[in-house]
Formats: structure tokens, sequence, C-alpha cells
């Protein structure tokens, strides 16, 4: 009986004031979808980074006069470096078939080029990809170095683009949050208003501190759950039109978005939705009821 | 025991003993703002007092935990000048609210209720809305509400306040059924009449002070 009687209070709670609670669940859903985003996006930009970085090298180019003993003494030095996880000579006619390959669309080129003109490296492929500077800082000044290109400085670029996404979604979040609590905050003490004469009786005949306030934090976590399903609703919107329609054309530059992934931000955004709405219904229970 | 509200230049009672034996009827008497209804508050926990305790059946709820204060107000039963009914509820369904929301079962309510509104003597009134009913007849409501769950202290913050002379009387003879059953009631009034007629223990109150305590006393 008891919990019939509290959910039937949910629901006549969520309707006698439904406008408000239409208000209170499209926040929570915008504010969840964004966090969700923020989420995905943290997600893709770890994978994407283990993924390119993984492949990142540092090339140490050398002066085409460099000399013999200049570049064994070099490449005793890398592979001696604790930074260095791995070093790979590259010499000129190695250096011609990348070349090659490179830019086998162009003949012209390739036959204009001849493995003579193009200079010897040393490839690295780093323990930390970060450590970048650092290289440049030690072997740029060696003799015979001529010049070091990091691949993972334009990397960093695209990166820094995709966490400046996130971090805007995450403080839309935030945003829509702080309007999402106070409407709950308002929406509880308009049925608590409401409701003021059956709780002064409640606590007149004893009735327990957690059966006064169930319904009205139920009240609002239904609400915060149910903004969280319209929440996964717009993120597999988000994937459907957006992400494999429109933005298909880009999918080799990301890793792929799984519906797995996807349906994997549903309990955070559930967890977070309820969770928010309950505690903020409870605080203002306790200002305003004083139970 | 004493209380002093905040921001108040004298205590609202100061150094008060009283002790009420379990089955007695007790009024309090006093002009307005003299410290009866503090008392009320404190035994309902409402207010704690700055010094000296407050004992109810044997127990210490000076201290009490608020999470605790719901199970002791189980033990007593309030009855107030304004009746508090829900008015969207039938006098049924009022009685049978204070039943549910400390957790009995619809069955329980379906036996105990119409009991207890025979008691006060609604026999047949039961599906009426407070507003259906006269101000005797809500406040008969009331005490039913405040009796179905056979409390240890029945609590009347002058009952006959709104109701005529007769009316009061009627609702005085059943407080006085009730106190026969071996529930202690404790009356706040300004009523002489019913002080009167009734000769109970009478406790007089002025500024916090008490004043007369007398056995089968008058309003004085």
């Amino acid at each position: 009986m008891r919990v019939k009687y509290v959910l039937s209070e949910v629901l006549v709670g969520l309707w006698r004031n439904v406008t408000m609670t239409i208000a209170m669940i499209i926040t929570m859903a915008v504010s969840l979808t964004m966090l969700g985003v923020s989420g995905l996006v943290y997600n893709k930009v770890a994978d994407m980074k283990d993924l390119y970085f993984e492949n990142v090298e540092v090339s140490i180019f050398l002066k085409p006069e460099a000399t013999e003993e200049q570049r064994t003494a070099l490449e005793g030095q890398l592979r001696s470096d604790a930074l260095v996880r791995e070093t790979i000579y590259v010499d000129k006619n190695e250096a011609y078939e990348r070349f090659k390959e490179m830019y086998q669309d162009a003949p012209d080129l390739v036959n204009a080029v001849k493995p003579d003109q193009l200079p010897e490296s040393f490839r690295l492929r780093l323990v930390d990809p970060e450590q970048y500077r650092q290289i440049n800082d030690q072997y740029s000044s060696v003799e015979g170095v001529d010049q070091i290109v990091d691949q993972s400085r334009v990397l960093d670029k695209i990166f820094n683009l995709f966490t400046a996404g996130q971090n805007v979604a995450l403080v839309a979040a935030i945003a829509m949050a702080i309007a999402a609590l106070m409407l709950v905050a308002n929406t509880i003490q308009v049925a608590a208003y409401s409701k003021r004469r059956e709780v002064a009786v409640m606590k007149l005949v004893g009735a327990s501190n957690w059966f006064i306030q169930a319904p009205f934090v139920l009240e609002a976590v239904v609400a915060g759950l149910i903004g969280a399903v319209l929440g996964l609703g717009a993120l597999v919107g988000l994937k459907t039109f957006l992400f494999d329609g429109a933005l298909s054309s880009l999918q080799g530059l990301f890793s792929p978005v799984s519906w797995g992934e996807i349906f994997l931000t549903f309990p955070l955004m559930a967890g977070i939705g309820a969770l928010v709405s309950a505690v903020t219904a409870w605080v203002t229970l306790r200002f305003y009821l004083r139970v | 025991m004493t209380k002093t509200y905040p921001k108040a230049s004298r205590p609202s009672l100061d150094n008060v003993s009283v002790s009420i034996e379990k089955g007695e009827f007790v009024f309090f008497i006093g002009p307005s703002g003299s410290g009866k209804s503090t008392i009320i508050k404190m035994l309902l926990h409402e207010v704690t007092p700055n010094k000296g305790r407050v004992v109810v059946n044997n127990k210490d709820v000076t201290s009490l935990r608020s999470w605790k204060r719901p199970h002791f107000r189980r033990s007593i039963g309030c009855v107030f000048q304004d009746f508090r009914l829900l008015p969207n509820r039938t006098a049924y369904e009022n009685v049978a609210f204070a039943l549910e929301v400390i957790g009995k079962t619809k069955a329980v309510a379906r036996r105990v209720v119409p009991e207890v509104l025979e008691l006060v003597g609604l026999g047949g009134k039961e599906h009426r809305y407070p507003h259906e009913l006269s101000g005797g007849e809500q406040q008969r409501v009331a005490v039913a509400r405040a009796f179905v769950n056979r409390p240890l202290i029945l609590l009347a913050d002058e009952p006959t306040g709104n109701l005529d002379p007769d009316t009061s009387i009627e609702i005085m003879r059943l407080l006085d059924r009730i106190n026969r059953t071996g529930t202690t009631v404790v009356m706040v009034t300004h009523d002489s009449n019913i002080v009167n007629q009734m000769r109970r223990r009478v406790i007089e109150i002025e500024s916090g002070r008490i004043v007369r305590d007398q056995a089968r006393g008058v309003y004085g």
C-alpha cells in the first residue's frame, strides 16, 4: 500500500505542475546530452591519441655533407637514449623508395628526383611522444643534423580542437545543469506548498521523514530519468543523422563511435540525472519542510 | 525547565517544573503569551528547552534525535483550535490518512476507523467532507484522528476556541470519555466555563511562571 501511495503521489505531483515538469525534463535532457557528448569526445580523443601517437615518428634529417663518423656517433647516441624506444636508419635509397611511394600519383616529380638528392635520416619512435621538445633540444645542435621534424605537433593541433569542443560541451552541460537544478528546486517548492496541509498532518501524526520526502524526491528522480532517456535519444539521433549521415565522409579521420559506446553513456547520464535531482530535491525539502 | 526564544527579552518559560501522571486530565490556563503553547510544543518535541528536561513516558526526550521524532509523535495525539483537517478528504479518509502514513494497512484502517468515528459520535457521517460538517463535527473528526492510534497522551490546544458553548461542552464530554480510557489529556484553554464545569487539575501560567497548580480547580 505504501509503495502504491508513494507512486500515485509521484504521478499526481508530476501532472499537477505539468509545464514546470516539462521545462525541468527538457533542461535536464539538454544538459545530459551535452554531458554525454562531452564524455564521448573525451573517450574518442583518448582512443585516437593512442592510435595516432602509436605511429608517430620524429625524423632527424642529416645534412647532405654529414660524414660517416657523425652519423655513427649520432646513431650510438640515439640508441642509448632512454627517451627513444626505436631508432630506424633510413639511407638515401630507402628514402627514395618512400618518396616514390608517397608521390606515386606524380611520376614527373618522382622522375625529377634522384636518390642522391634525398637526405639520410633517422626515424625515431619515442617512449612518450609528448617528449618531442627534449629530443629537439638535445639533437638539433649535434653536428651533421639538418632539421628535426615531429609529426605529433600537427596532431596536437587537431586534438586541441577536439578538446576545445569537449570543453564547450562540458560548459554547456554545467550551465544547463544549473538551470535544471533551479527548476527542480522550484518544482519541489511548488509541490511542497500545494501539499503543505498533508505534510503538516503527516508530521503531526508521526509519519517518518522518508515517507514524507519520498514522493517529492521520486518526482524529481523520475523527471531526471526521463531527461536521461531523452538525452540518449538525442545522442542516437546525433550518431544516425550527423555522424553516420552528414559527416560520414570524414569517417577515416575519426575512430568510429559505436552503438555500444552510445548506450554505455546512458548509465552515466541516468545516474547523474537521478542523483542530481534527488539531492536537489532532498536539500530543498530540508530547507522548505524542515523534515 | 527554561525556554528562551532567540530575540526574546524574557524567557517564555522560566524555571517551570510540572509533573503529570498517567491518566490525568490537566488544564493549562493563562493569558496569551504566558508560555502555555511552549509547553505543548515541548511535549511535541517541536522546541527543546535551554535548561531542564522533558520526560515523556519515563523517557527523556530532551535530546531526542530529530530522526526519532516521528516515532515519538505516534504516542501523542493532537487537536487544535483550527481542526487541521484535509479539505479534499472525507471524515473517514482524514482519519485513515493518519493511520496509513505511519504504515498501517488499509485493512487495519477499515477495521479501526469506523470504530473510532462511532466513538466520537460521527457514526453515519463517515463519508462527509469537512465543509459538509459543522465546526463541532469537524473537531470530532480531528479528535478521532488524534485518538485512532491510541496515543498515551492527547494534547488539545484550545480545542473549543472556534466553537459555540454548547458544542464546546460536547467536545469536552468527548475528551472526558477519552480520558476515562486511560489516556492522559493535556488541554490548553481560555474557556473559563469549561474549566469551571470540569473541575479537573488546573495549572495557571503567567509570564512563564506557574502561579497556581490546583487539583479540581476553577478558572479563578
